[in-house]
């Protein structure tokens, strides 16, 4: 048990939000966060070089 | 017993049908097409791992049931994996989704295979909505009273009733869950048995 | 025999180039792997969030006149649930697409009577009330006309409604039974009682919350604690978590609709609105059949940074 106590969120998130506001856009920081990190993620799945390219071409 | 009727049985004419269609050097395979060398390729499979630890998560909540986690230590940090493994599965299949429109990846007869996705995405909004209003706190209580509006428009609320908390747990652990998994079974084994989408052709300049 | 046309956004062509080693089982294992240990962080440096459930007796003891004006709304029936229409009951004719009244073709399936459910029921459960008992006689057998009577006295006063020493005080004069109907309900409420008895219509056993919830749903209580976490419907409530924790963003387009007009200003907003997001899924569902949309990809050229390799070595 105590062990899981110790395992309380180190920096829980349980403050009061906050929000971008513009024109009818309403949206928290956290998701705001995530969105971006997908999108980031994306590009980066299609710019970063995927290992192996050598082995691939041995077998060609 | 002829061999005519033997050929005519339902059990052998399923079996002819289905036999071949995924030998297991399709299932596991071995080799991949050179064309395969991309991140993006990487995101199904993630997505299937997130969804995996999402329902070993979600099992262990079940064991002591719907309310447990809210008075243990132990259960609350199982609570944070099921929900962070959640908002994972959710981010990794909206990038695969990305990824899979990119390289229209329909193509050459997989026109099943996008619209499982799909069909598996519209399914996991559902299940991680029963789930939102079966956590039995102020969050639930809110999120149900705001949904039943929308639903309740449709006419669905007359049997879906998201304020009735014992049957969205119901929903949210056995009958949609039940549907996601089938779902990306199908989706899986379909992928398998098509093989990874081949590029664009391009007119070489 | 003809070959058809080769159209290069249904239609795949062949491979016959090479093909590379691949350790599916590897790569499975590896991403689990990955992901756990990601999970693990997240959960690990932030938890979850688990705000507390409210009660009816929550409710009645922060905001007591909250609670008897919602009451009182119950009672003369101008309460979002007492007008709600199907599946509650049939005060409205509820949303509509159109000429589609999907929800009052679907009926009254979850009949709730506002003021017998929240207020008169859970009342005649209270045991050793003399003088509640009377009034709740003279209620059940008053005209429709004499409650009314009542409750517009009732109602006119109790916009200088107080609460002094424990009790609800409203200066009303021939309101019959009712100054007794409110000020018994919110003790009961205070008391933890109308809790229970809102949940247990239906035996011994229960999963069923409709009723409190709709009850809690009509108070300004409730909305004002959501207002406070920024989960209200304008504030785009759907996506959000209590906390700064994030919450469903993939409900971004739904919820993006209620933002907008004419969906935030029709009364059918929420009809509207799941009938664009079906229309929506249905595109997506059906894109690789959509001729001009599933040209999307090919013309957007992202495909050249994924197979970037392939084009380099045929080239
Ligand atoms: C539970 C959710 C999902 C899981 C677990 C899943 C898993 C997978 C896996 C493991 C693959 C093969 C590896 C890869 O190419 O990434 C795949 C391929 C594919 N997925 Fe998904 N997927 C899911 C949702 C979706 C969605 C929402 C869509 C699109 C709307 C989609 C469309 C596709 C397509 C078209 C392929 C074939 C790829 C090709 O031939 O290159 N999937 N999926």
């Amino acid at each position: 048990m105590a062990f899981f106590l110790s395992l309380a969120a180190l920096i829980p998130l349980d403050n009061p939000g906050h929000y971008i506001h513009w024109h009818f856009l309403d949206l928290s920081v956290a998701n705001l966060i995530v969105v971006i990190l997908m999108v980031c993620t994306f590009i980066a799945a299609l710019l970063l070089p995927f290992p192996g390219r050598s082995r691939r071409k041995e077998n060609r | 017993m002829s061999i005519s009727e033997i050929d005519r049985q339902w059990t052998t004419r399923i079996r002819r049908r289905v036999e071949g269609k995924l030998p297991p050097e399709k299932l596991l395979p071995d080799t991949q097409p050179v064309y395969v060398s991309s991140w993006i390729y990487v995101f199904g499979v993630a997505t299937l791992s997130a969804l995996g630890i999402v329902i070993a998560t979600g099992c262990i909540l079940a064991i002591r049931g719907p309310q447990w986690w809210h008075g243990s230590p132990y259960g609350h940090f199982i609570n944070s994996l099921h929900l962070w493994s959640v908002e994972i599965f959710f981010f990794t299949m909206v990038v695969h989704l990305w990824g899979k429109f990119a390289m229209a990846a329909w193509r050459g007869g997989r026109a099943l295979t996008w619209m499982t996705g799909v069909v598996t995405f519209l399914a996991s909004i559902a299940t991680a909505f029963t789930g939102y209003v079966s956590q039995t706190n102020f969050d639930s209580q809110w999120i149900s009273t705001q949904a039943k509006d929308g639903i309740n428009a449709t006419g669905a609320g007359s049997i879906f009733n998201v304020l009735n908390t014992g049957q969205m747990l119901m929903w949210h652990i056995v009958l949609l869950p039940l549907a996601a998994v089938v779902l990306t079974a199908l989706h899986v084994i379909l992928v398998r048995i098509k093989g990874v989408v081949p590029p664009f052709e391009e007119v070489t300049e | 025999m003809s070959k058809k046309p080769f159209r290069p956004d249904v239609d795949a062509p062949e491979w016959k180039g090479g093909y590379g080693p691949y350790d599916i089982i590897k790569e499975g294992a590896i991403a689990v792997l990955v992901i756990l240990v990601i999970t693990m962080l997240l959960a690990v440096v932030f938890g979850s969030p688990d705000e507390k459930q409210i009660t009816v007796k929550n409710w009645s003891n922060a905001d007591p006149i909250d609670f008897a004006t919602t009451a009182l709304s119950e009672l003369n029936g101008t309460s979002t649930s007492a007008q709600y229409g199907a599946p509650y009951n049939t005060a409205s004719s509820g949303q509509a697409i159109g000429p589609l009244s999907l929800a009052k073709w679907a009926g009254v399936r979850i009949p709730i009577n506002a003021a017998s459910d929240f207020v008169i029921s859970p009342l005649k459960s209270l045991p050793d009330k003399p003088v509640l008992r009377t009034d709740l006689k003279m209620w059940a057998s008053a005209s429709t006309s004499t409650r009314n009577g009542w409750l517009e006295s009732y109602t006119k006063a109790s916009s200088n409604m107080k609460f002094v020493n424990g009790q609800v005080v409203v200066n009303a004069t021939s309101a019959g039974p009712v100054p007794t109907i409110i000020e018994d309900l919110t003790q009961m409420a205070r008391s933890g009682a109308l809790d229970q008895a809102l949940v247990t219509g239906n035996g011994f056993y229960t999963t069923d919350f409709t009723k409190p919830l709709l009850f809690l749903a009509d108070s300004g209580y409730m909305a004002n604690l959501a207002d406070a976490q920024h989960l209200t419907g304008d504030q785009w409530g759907m996506m959000n978590e209590t906390g700064s924790y994030p919450g469903q963003a993939w409900l971004w387009l739904y919820t993006f609709w209620y933002q907008i007009p004419p969906f935030n200003s029709s009364g059918n907003g929420d009809a509207l609105v799941w009938a664009l997001m079906m229309v929506m899924s249905a595109l997506l569902l059906f894109l690789p059949f959509i001729p001009g949309l599933r040209s999307i990809p090919r013309k957007l050229k992202l495909y050249r940074l994924v197979w970037r390799e392939h084009y380099q070595d045929t080239k």
